[in-house]
């Protein structure tokens, strides 16, 4: 380090605690040292200033322009392939914006991201009447290959034709697979030049390795990730900021963190791009400030509110078949909010109130998807903000701290909904999800789509009894689910060493340590209707109805079962079986650069399409009707009450179930208690009761049934109104029809 | 020297004798659980709804709980193991409450249920009633309910007696007896437009129930809903009410405001 270096980081890092984090990347190390804890509660919490108001309400007239323009996207830049380094600078309002920096050079215009798949680029052009740059497609089709054209040479006919039914659904083969968080925050610490230093430094420890298939690839990635940081660099520059040295004051650590989630944005397409768990950090220099008088209380929010305005508008480019998989546009900017350190102090600061708060001054929103890490050992204070937010914005999410901590630490991040990983020291590879639902009828039907008929899987008898028999159809699902898992395994392997290859994401792997654990993030849609159905075979009688073919179409019950959601182990074991079996099956194979397998359940608002692309099935839920979302039971069979619910989905094992375990659960604010009062104190009740019931994740939402119906009739009223679907956030008015009376039909059953 | 005759005045109403299943279990007939519920209660409750009524409230929402035969026979045993598996939860958030239906018909298991939850898990609990019953019980009864959500669904005899279809007298009584037991009370009063929103009515309701003194936590204005109309149509039963719209906020309020202008906290 030379001495002008030096001096910089002696004003940079002015009053902070020394550590290891000063020698090498340590954030966690700096945070434990540096953070203040707050044990208060909201008093001290400033509104909106007129500045604020002013870019909102701007920028509110340009969401409005943007949901009325075609397919909802407001403008494309199709001249360019998207980079860190590929457009100007963009702003809002210049002379009035706090932190800066858009995606291209204009909020809400879209970039394209051709390396990832352009083929999907051109149907998401086509979709809203716009076209691409031919330079671009002779680019792509003489000189260079994207992920999506590597994956589909590898694919085989069978993993077609499970994609193609919807056996396996979701895979990140044609767009960004994200759920990958840099850790923005070195950026703020460190400053870019420091960064290149350390990476300069990992690179040169391998340089006696030997040069094996392995280390050539790390040797290529971290010289990228070199390459990345001084992009990232350079964008800054364009807005006028010199981010190779450390932030010296709040605002500057707020925009240079921000910039290094931008370079990522800007640079991949990822379903999820989660911003990780800054707030805490953050607050270290509001902290710093405040105490040396330079910014006011008001000041510091100001700074959060311009920062959560632009984490509202992260855009991408999507066509309507992702859309129906993926409501509303989200984006899944997670930021993680509180939890509990490992030495017992909270890690809730100022900070994370003003984060919260956002959502009071800039109204209700899906995006950043606002995630409190909670234990029941949060501060009352904090508790009860959180339990108000929920109930007068219905936009946050919970998940619990007391079951994540053990596993990752006290530095971990929420990817997407439900994806805990240590910071800047773990990444995944995100592998959407198989339909154990539909896969119970190929059991049934010996390989054959119930739906046209095709046989999809070779080598499998059907049953031809008239009633189905438990055991008889155990034994065939169990075959049919090691075929599926491996036959999925194989199309994760194929789709993640593509994405390395031909869409590697440098920025946000530069802000990772050089040697981190990867997951292999497998999941599972259909739980409850698969439970139940193998329930009513077990516990009532189920007798096939066979269509000329003699493929069994339909099923009749005889008798009743036990439904999955009334805390009844009978049909609780069952989940827990197929969850725990799943796994095991997956990890019987072997993964993609030795990852962990993990899997996830979870559909976000994919259980409309998963229900469409599935027959009926033996637990009486009719052909086409959707599935649960998430973990949840199926819709109106939880017929004792949500604690009951939600006991049985916290009987689903976290430890086979990694990358999370997704719930959903809906009150009326009457339902709640008389007062706000009383539902605050309810909420933040029932939140600790779930929690020390080893439930794993709640989306809350404190919904009008009237609000909602409303809502679907005149959108105009509603522009912000948002409602928490499985493990995100939507604008309720974003919803296809069909998906807004799912959520209200889910929500709201009639019951006294 | 004469003979006094003293008339014993035999409470009004029956309550349903101790029942055995064939095993010698203790049971009764429980319509429902309800494992969340906010509104019935301090806290997260868990929600008994027990069946058999003998009132016959023109609003009532829960008309498939009247009958007796209508709840399925269940022992004490599994009642309290079902809320066991909550009691963790229920010690932390709220406790029991016993609704219906009316409890108090069948007192004899719906007390040995209060008696186990109290022994073995210390839970807070509630009995939701009318009151109707209480004057079969002895005091001792009451030892394991902490809280009476005391249902008053009208202060004017004639009114309560064409609402409910039985007299009003047993349940102010009943109220004065808490008084001298001490037991807290939350007072729930529907408020059904034309039939309980009367000004005077309310106002000698209020009168009453601020005499009761401090054992009245709190004061319950519940608008009248229709969720429960569907039930009367199943039950093939007309439902008298249909033309009834939820009160007036307006009205809610002033309501409330008449039992706030005595110093009990209304909600």
């Amino acid at each position: 380090m030379n001495a002008p270096e030096t001096n910089l980081q002696i004003n940079a890092w002015r009053g902070f605690k020394e550590g290891e984090w000063q020698k090498k990347v340590a954030v966690r190390d700096f945070i434990q040292l540096n953070y203040t804890p707050y044990e208060g509660d909201d008093s001290f919490i400033a509104g909106p200033t007129e500045r604020t108001n002013k870019v909102w309400e701007k920028l509110s007239e340009m969401l409005k322009a943007e949901r009325a323009a075609p397919g909802q996207v407001l403008d494309v830049a199709a001249d360019r392939g998207t980079g860190i380094t590929a457009f100007g600078p963009g702003y809002i309002d210049k002379d009035l914006e706090k932190i800066v920096g858009v995606q291209t050079d204009a909020p809400l215009k879209r970039a394209i991201f051709p390396n990832t798949g352009l083929r999907m680029v051109q149907s998401s052009l086509e979709e809203i009447g716009r076209e691409l740059d031919p330079k671009i497609e002779e680019v792509f089709h003489k000189y260079r290959k994207d992920h999506n054209s590597g994956v589909f040479d590898i694919y085989n006919p069978l993993i077609r034709a499970c994609r193609s039914s919807g056996v396996i659904t979701g895979l990140p083969d044609a767009y960004g697979r994200g759920r990958i968080i840099g850790d923005y925050r070195r950026v703020a610490l460190y400053g870019i030049d420091q960064l290149i230093e350390f990476k300069k430094a990992e690179k040169a420890e391998t340089d006696d390795f030997d040069f094996t298939e392995d280390t050539i690839r790390l040797r290529e990635e971290l010289s990228e990730q070199i390459r990345a940081l001084g992009e990232l660099k350079e964008m800054a520059a364009s807005y006028g900021f010199d981010i190779g040295k450390p932030a010296a004051t709040a605002q500057e650590a707020i925009q240079w963190t921000y910039f290094g989630y931008l370079a990522a944005i800007k640079e991949q397409n990822g379903a999820a791009m989660s911003i990780g768990r800054i707030s805490t950090f953050l607050d270290i220099y509001i902290e710093r400030d405040q105490k040396e008088g330079k910014i006011t209380e008001a000041e510091a929010q100001e700074f959060i509110d311009d920062l959560v305005i632009k984490l509202r508008i992260v855009r991408f480019l999507r066509t309507e078949e992702y859309n129906s998989l993926y409501s509303g546009d989200p984006t899944w900017v997670t930021e993680s909010i509180g939890g509990m350190g490992k030495d017992g102090r909270t890690l809730v600061s100022k900070n994370s109130f003003r984060f919260l708060n956002t959502l009071f001054n800039l109204g209700p929103a899906p995006e950043p998807n606002l995630t409190v890490l909670w234990s029941p050992a949060l501060p009352q204070g904090f508790k009860n903000f959180c339990a108000k937010v929920s109930i007068e914005t219905s936009s946050i999410q919970y998940e619990s701290d007391e079951q994540m901590r053990p596993h990752w630490g006290d530095d971990y991040a929420i990817a997407c909904c439900v994806s805990a990983m240590e910071v800047g020291k773990q990444m995944q590879f995100f592998g959407a999800r198989c339909n154990l639902a539909k896969a119970m009828l190929y059991a049934i039907n010996g390989g054959v789509d119930e739906k046209t008929g095709k046989k999809v899987v070779p080598n499998f008898e059907p049953i031809t009894s008239e009633y189905l028999d438990y055991d008889e159809v155990m034994a065939k699902y169990d075959k049919m689910l090691d075929w599926l898992a491996k036959t999925y395994v194989k199309a994760l392997n194929a789709i993640h060493y593509m994405h390395d290859k031909y869409s590697y994401e440098r920025i946000e792997m530069a802000l990772h340590d050089r040697d981190i654990l990867r997951t292999m993030a497998c999941g599972i849609a259909g739980l409850s209707v698969a439970a139940d159905s193998l329930s009513a075979i077990k516990y009532a009688k189920v007798k096939t109805i066979r269509n000329e073919a003699g493929v069994a179409v339909d099923f009749e019950i005889e008798g009743e079962y036990p439904a999955f959601g009334n805390n009844d182990d009978r049909v609780d074991e069952i989940a827990v079986y197929l969850t725990e079996s799943f796994m095991n099956k997956v990890k019987s194979h072997k993964m993609y650069r030795n990852a962990l397998p993990t899997q996830s359940i979870l559909t976000i608002t994919s259980n409309v399409v998963y229900g469409k692309k599935t027959g009926n099935t033996p637990d009486g839920r009719r052909a086409g009707a959707p599935f649960a979302p998430g973990a949840n039971p199926m819709n109106g069979r939880d017929t004792s009450g949500f604690v009951a619910a939600g006991a049985s989905v916290a009987k689903l094992p976290y430890e086979a179930a990694l990358d999370g375990i997704s719930w959903t659960a809906s009150a009326t604010p009457d339902a709640l208690g008389h007062s706000l009062a009383d539902r605050v104190n309810n909420l933040t009740a029932c939140l600790d009761g779930f929690c020390n019931a080893t439930g794993f994740h709640i989306n809350v939402n404190v919904l009008n049934r009237d609000t909602l119906l409303d809502a679907m009739d005149h959108p105009e009223k509603y522009p912000q109104l948002t409602i928490r679907v499985s493990g995100y956030a939507v604008n309720f008015i974003k919803l296809t029809r069909e998906q807004q009376l799912d959520v209200i039909n889910r929500t709201f059953h009639v019951k006294c | 020297m004469s003979i006094e005759i003293v008339e014993v005045q035999r409470p009004l109403g029956e309550i349903v004798p101790a029942m055995v299943d064939e095993n010698g279990k203790m049971c009764g007939f429980v319509h429902s659980f309800e494992t969340g519920a906010a509104v019935d209660g301090p806290g997260m409750r868990f929600v008994v709804f027990v069946s058999g009524c003998q009132f016959r409230c023109l609003y009532c929402h829960n008309p498939d709980t009247w009958k007796l035969h209508n709840g399925k026979q269940k022992t004490v045993d599994e009642v309290v193991a079902e809320i066991g598996k909550y009691a963790a939860f229920l010690k932390m958030t709220g406790g029991l409450t016993i609704s219906g239906g009316e409890p108090l018909m069948q007192a004899h298991f719906v007390g040995e249920i209060f008696y186990r939850v109290k022994q073995q898990y210390g839970l807070h609990t509630a009995l939701d009633t009318q009151g109707f019953l209480a004057a079969h019980l002895d005091d001792s009864w009451f030892d394991n309910v902490d809280l009476i959500l005391l249902d008053i669904k009208q202060f004017n005899p004639e009114r309560y007696e064409k609402l409910t279809g039985k007299p009003l007298q047993p349940t102010l009584d009943f109220a004065r007896r808490l008084q001298k037991m001490g037991k807290k009370i939350w007072l729930r009063y529907v408020l059904v437009p034309g039939w309980s929103d009367d000004f005077d009515d309310v106002e000698g309701l209020a009168e009453f129930v601020q005499s009761l003194g401090s054992i009245v936590e709190r004061v319950e204005v519940l608008p009248f809903h229709k969720m429960g109309e569907h039930k009367w149509e199943e039950l093939g039963m007309k439902y008298e009410l249909g033309d009834v719209e939820p009160p007036s906020t307006e009205v809610t309020e002033r309501v409330r405001d008449q039992f706030r202008a005595r110093g009990l906290n209304t909600y």
